[in-house]
């Protein structure tokens, strides 16, 4: 009897020790060995980069994957007071447009580069959402090394897709808008706005952007893309929303029609009218911000001109599709036959076939046009529907097995269905409202696959509250077996919005240790401290400054007055892996800078009052960081200080340091 | 049987809560710290470079290569005299230390650092790390070349 009570107590005992370590439901669906799957253990590497958009904080975030750590942040089109991109003189022409300078804007999508539709790890792109701009980052340096202007363009959205060699970057306006700056009635739309779809050439080698073309389009909201692979190479998939051409009230006046548009593109056929010269030059205003890595400097030009191809007036590039309704993502699957409409008021979800929209094409199998342009049978581009897949479908990725795996907005959750069969194979929620997904490699014609991640558009209750504003969320779940598993949580910087994960082993290698000092060719670089020395320029006086553990030359400075514009030339000479120094001084109004092994940045102060101010390196760098720093003396405007530079020479005596 | 229950007992806490243990590589690094050990105890340092020959008179072409390589690279830290400032000063070190030793120090400096008795006794002196500057070894022999010309070899 007592043995058989003992024996109940510690049935009781154990359910409860389990219970007590396993998450509460039903919040979470993760369970057994999650734990193990997700840990890194301490000095080991994740699998996977996971390259992430920053949505408005305008910045890219990078994050391991199975880890779910976050392991840098790289500015794009926001400024970032952590190593000084916006700030220093160096980068500001990076965020030059024909605006002028933009400090803040929005980043959605990423695209890493493809050879034969396979990552080739060399580059990312990524799209300016609000002042239309698309920007290539280097995966070797992680650092944004070009950002084009888009003209013609009231947003950049449906951007920056590439083709299966990364032969075009696309950036396709959200916002249709009247060409030319024109001042027109805002309810003329339908008279007056047009859209436009830039294709970006890429230069293969150096990977320098040229907007090649535009199309010229009606005028409509474009949302995403995604380019053929394979047989559909060639081809461009658009989704199109408010094809009812509303202007205001979109959320009910777009929303009028069954069904809306894919826009299907022959961008083969628009290169043949192009070297027709059937193009159109037209003057537009865009910056062109280039940043190199021997001048450790950004350039930024002013280009005028662009071509453009009218649709309307030039046969067979485009041929529209009808999808039901306002689609989102337009996504095509890895073998490029099938293009998934998520249609994300629609109850069910269009699958086409790019054989059958060929025939299709080639048969005129046409329901009428819309403006000009044929719109094809709905049931002639059809490969499918999937019927009832949930609420809300926004996009689509694939594992290479022939699986899709569908986000589901408004029911919270992601459907995996086969492609060929539409069938619906599972169903996990998310955490909640998932927007985007990603599976390594899910836009490549050979997904990597392992991993489905979710990238929410709310986090409520899923971490420490921390006031109104909460961190953004991300969930990775496991997808080898026939069911998904939620695997972890994690929080993310910004806003995700798309994001794609390439194996470590694809970057890890390449990745840049420091800049060779003997390749710095910034002009005011100071390439061993016997060239360090202060200048003056009239009004200007320029600091050619070394920095090197633990000292920074010249470390004594006189002969500055106030109304000077100083300029900080700051070569880091440490040619060795991790030794950034940093530079501050006191009152600066502009910028910290942070300078990389063998690099070279400026910031610009201007004194406001005499004094002696202390400067000082701001990254700790050795045991002596302490010590690594300088005073510069700024004397009333007009006194003739004698100007002086030295580092470790004490007045009166011989030049020494500590002795031998 | 009681003891029986608690080992259950045990057995079910440790199973549903204990912490996964991390998988721990240890490399087998003793054979090339013997070898290592070897090429110390003859003062010439550790790294690649085992073997120096010096010529006289000085290799001319070398010097002014090594000479910019020191104003790049070195000069930030060493002066040519013989005051120590961040590190000792250069003059007269090719008469001090073996020409291996000293391209050890200057293309290996990390592990000279960790493991030879000379490297570490400059490092308790200096408390400042010399820093890897990258310097190739035939950059490193150029320097070496300056040097020499720097303690009056002709």
């Amino acid at each position: 009897m007592k043995n058989k009570v003992l024996l109940g107590t510690a049935v009781i005992l154990a359910a409860f020790s389990i219970y007590g370590c396993k998450p509460q439901a039903p919040q979470s669906a993760a369970i057994g060995d999650a734990a193990s799957r997700v840990y890194v253990p301490p000095g080991q590497y994740d699998e996977f980069y996971n390259i992430v958009s920053g949505g408005f904080n305008g910045q890219l975030s990078i994050y391991g994957i199975p880890s779910g750590r976050l392991i840098k942040i790289l500015p794009v089109f926001s400024v970032f007071p952590e190593n000084g991109y916006g700030y220093s003189e160096e980068t500001k022409p990076m965020l030059n447009t024909s605006h002028g300078f933009v400090p803040w804007d929005d980043l959605h999508h990423v695209a890493i580069s493809t050879t034969k539709g396979e990552h080739d790890g060399r580059w990312v792109f990524a799209n300016g959402n609000n002042t239309p701009r698309v920007a290539r980052v280097s995966l070797k340096s992680f650092r944004t090394e070009e950002i084009l202007e888009i003209p013609n363009s009231g947003g950049n959205h449906s951007s920056p897709f590439i083709t299966e060699n990364t032969e075009y970057v696309i950036a396709g306006t959200r916002f249709s808008v009247p060409m030319g700056g024109k001042d027109v009635a805002i309810s003329s739309y339908k008279e007056n706005f047009k859209g436009s779809i830039s294709f970006i050439k890429v230069d293969s080698v150096s990977g320098h952007m040229n907007i090649a073309f535009q199309l010229r389009t009606p005028g409509f909201n474009f949302d995403l893309s995604r380019a053929g692979k394979g047989p559909s190479h060639g081809w461009f998939f658009f989704s199109c929303y408010n094809t009812e051409q509303a202007y205001t009230l979109l959320e009910v006046n777009a929303s009028q029609k069954d069904k809306d548009f894919i826009m299907a593109v022959n961008w083969k056929k628009a290169e043949e009218y192009l070297a027709q010269g059937k193009g159109k030059v037209e003057k537009v205003k865009y910056a062109h911000n280039v940043y190199s890595e021997k001048t450790h400097s950004a350039t930024s030009t002013i280009r005028n001109e662009v071509t453009v191809l009218d649709i309307s007036e030039l046969p067979e590039i485009v041929y529209f599709i009808p999808c039901p309704k306002s689609p989102h993502g337009t996504d095509v699957d890895p073998t490029g036959e099938y293009i998934v409409g998520s249609g994300k008021l629609a109850a069910t979800m269009p699958v086409f076939s790019f054989t059958k929209i060929q025939n299709a094409i080639a048969n005129k199998e046409f329901e009428g046009d819309f403006d000009g342009i044929p719109v094809i049978k709905y049931e002639a581009a059809l490969h499918g529907e999937v019927q009832k897949p949930g609420l809300g479908p926004l996009h689509t990725e694939f594992d290479g097995k022939g699986n899709a795996y569908t986000s589901m907005f408004v029911s919270s959750e992601i459907v995996k269905w086969n492609v060929k069969t539409l069938e619906i194979l599972d169903r996990v929620p998310t955490y909640y409202s998932i927007g985007h997904l990603s599976v390594p490699g899910g836009p490549t014609k050979t997904p990597h696959g392992k991993y489905v991640i979710a990238y929410n558009k709310i986090t409520k209750d899923r971490y420490l509250p921390t006031g109104p504003e909460l961190t953004q969320s991300a969930q990775l779940y496991d997808i080898s077996g026939d069911k998904m598993r939620l695997l972890l949580d994690f929080p993310t910087t910004g806003e995700p919005h798309y994001a794609e994960a390439i194996p470590a082993s694809m970057i890890q290698a390449n990745s840049l240790k420091f800049f060779k000092i003997e390749e710095n060719e910034h002009p005011f670089a100071a390439k061993g401290e016997g060239q360090a020395r202060v200048e003056r320029k009239g009004k200007e006086v320029h600091v050619y400054m070394t920095a090197i553990r633990s000292h920074l030359t010249p470390d004594n400075i006189e002969g500055v007055n106030v109304g000077d514009d100083v300029f900080f030339h700051v070569t880091n000479l440490e040619q060795d892996w991790d030794v950034p120094h940093g530079f501050a001084i006191k009152g600066a109004n502009n910028a910290e800078i942070l300078i990389m092994p063998g690099e070279t940045q400026t910031f610009l102060w201007k004194p406001l009052s005499t004094g002696v101010f202390p400067f000082y390196c701001t990254d700790f760098c050795s045991a002596l960081h302490q010590e690594m720093s300088g005073y510069i003396r700024i004397s009333a405007a007009g006194v003739k200080t004698p100007l002086k530079f030295s580092t470790g020479k004490i007045e009166g005596e011989q030049p020494t340091g500590a002795g031998n | 049987m009681k003891n029986l229950i608690s080992v259950i007992i045990l057995a079910i806490l440790f199973a549903a809560c204990g912490p996964e243990r991390p998988k721990v590589e240890e490399g087998n690094g003793a054979n090339e710290e013997n070898a290592v050990a070897e090429n110390a105890n003859e003062g010439k340092g550790i790294g690649q470079v085992k073997e120096v020959t010096l010529n006289t008179p000085l290799e001319q072409d070398r010097i002014p290569r090594g000479k910019a390589i020191y104003e790049m690279k070195c000069q930030a830290c060493h002066r040519l005299d013989d005051q120590r400032v961040v590190g000792p000063g250069w003059k007269d070190v090719t008469k001090k230390r073996k020409p291996e030793w000293i391209m050890n120090m200057i293309t290996n400096v990390d592990v000279m650092l960790e493991r030879d008795e000379e490297a570490q006794k400059l490092l308790e002196l200096c408390l400042t790390r010399m820093p890897n500057q990258n310097v190739s070894l035939g950059d490193a022999r150029d320097v070496l070349e300056f040097m020499r010309q720097n303690d009056g070899e002709k």
